[in-house]
């Protein structure tokens, strides 16, 4: 882990740019998570939804913000970890996960850090917006 | 609109088995390049007892229920006005492979926005692991729209 000694508010975390999102990516995380709406994978189904293609489960791009938190800092140093979800992620898509901190401060005896996060597509436009807290002791 | 009378409706508790292969599967799924989390050597070495649960899988997990729907179906909601509107996790201790997982939902608050076109249904979870100690609280808000 990275020495946080003189971390403060602007820092940022390394991004994590994920490939275009596939429909093959949409089928293995609807199988790995248990969530096998179809709306995610069926096309003929989305249409009927009213939808012009599928589109990413939100939670897939929780799973890709914890990887951007857990490149950052070992998992345990995790305390706390929440998203609004603003707009569809679409196949196709690059999309970018990003961090800065907001705040350092103490807690139970703890220095941590909040963190403002994200995710975008190469345009910025966010699909993703959150926060988390994490212990740097 | 929902009747506000289930706010504070504890559902029932459920267990659910951390399996490694479906952790290898997800890490596949998500991309994940950080052998801590397919590697059980490299895992052990940074100190876990097994392959770790990533920090969004719990809300898989949660998805493991006998019923996934259940919270919906007695509230009455239909599936297709829902939508996932925020999702949030408050960390105790880590779970591992091979970890039972012990799952407490209530429904925490039941408001609504913009005349009652949007109902927004807070749950919270307690997830503990199978020697009592908890792991974490995940609250899911759900938006429904109305007309």
């Amino acid at each position: 882990m990275a020495d946080f000694g003189d971390l403060k508010p602007g820092d940022t975390l390394p991004p994590l740019t994920l490939p275009p999102l596939t429909r093959t990516t949409l089928a293995l995380y609807a199988g790995a998570s248990g969530d096998h709406n179809p709306i995610h994978v069926d096309i003929d189904f989305a249409k009927r939804a009213g939808y012009p293609d599928v589109f990413a489960h939100g939670m897939l791009s929780v799973a890709w913000l914890g990887r951007l938190l857990t490149d950052w800092v070992p998992q345990h140093h995790l305390r706390e970890f929440g998203v609004r979800f603003t707009a569809l992620t679409q196949v196709g898509e690059v999309i970018t996960c990003s961090g800065t901190v907001t705040e350092v401060f103490e807690h139970g005896g703890e220095r941590q850090a909040r963190l403002a996060i994200q995710t975008a597509n190469a345009a910025g436009q966010v699909k993703l917006v959150g926060d988390a807290v994490v212990g740097l002791g | 609109m929902i009747d506000r009378g289930f706010i504070g409706l504890t559902l029932p508790a459920f267990e659910v088995d951390v399996e490694k292969g479906r952790l290898r599967f997800f890490a596949k799924a998500t991309g994940q390049t950080d052998p801590v989390y397919v590697d059980e050597a490299a895992a052990r070495a940074a100190g876990h007892p097994g392959l770790p649960v990533p920090p969004s899988f719990l809300f898989c997990l949660e998805m493991d229920a006998p019923n996934p729907g259940e919270l919906r179906d007695r509230l009455g909601i239909d599936i297709a006005r829902v939508l996932h509107g925020e999702q949030r996790f408050v960390f105790h201790g880590l779970a591992h492979a091979g970890d039972r997982l012990h799952f407490e939902q209530r429904v925490a608050d039941i408001y609504d926005r913009k005349g009652g076109a949007l109902e927004f249904v807070v749950r919270e979870t307690r997830v503990s692991n199978q020697r009592g100690e908890p792991v974490a609280d995940l609250i899911a808000t759900t938006v429904v729209r109305n007309g």
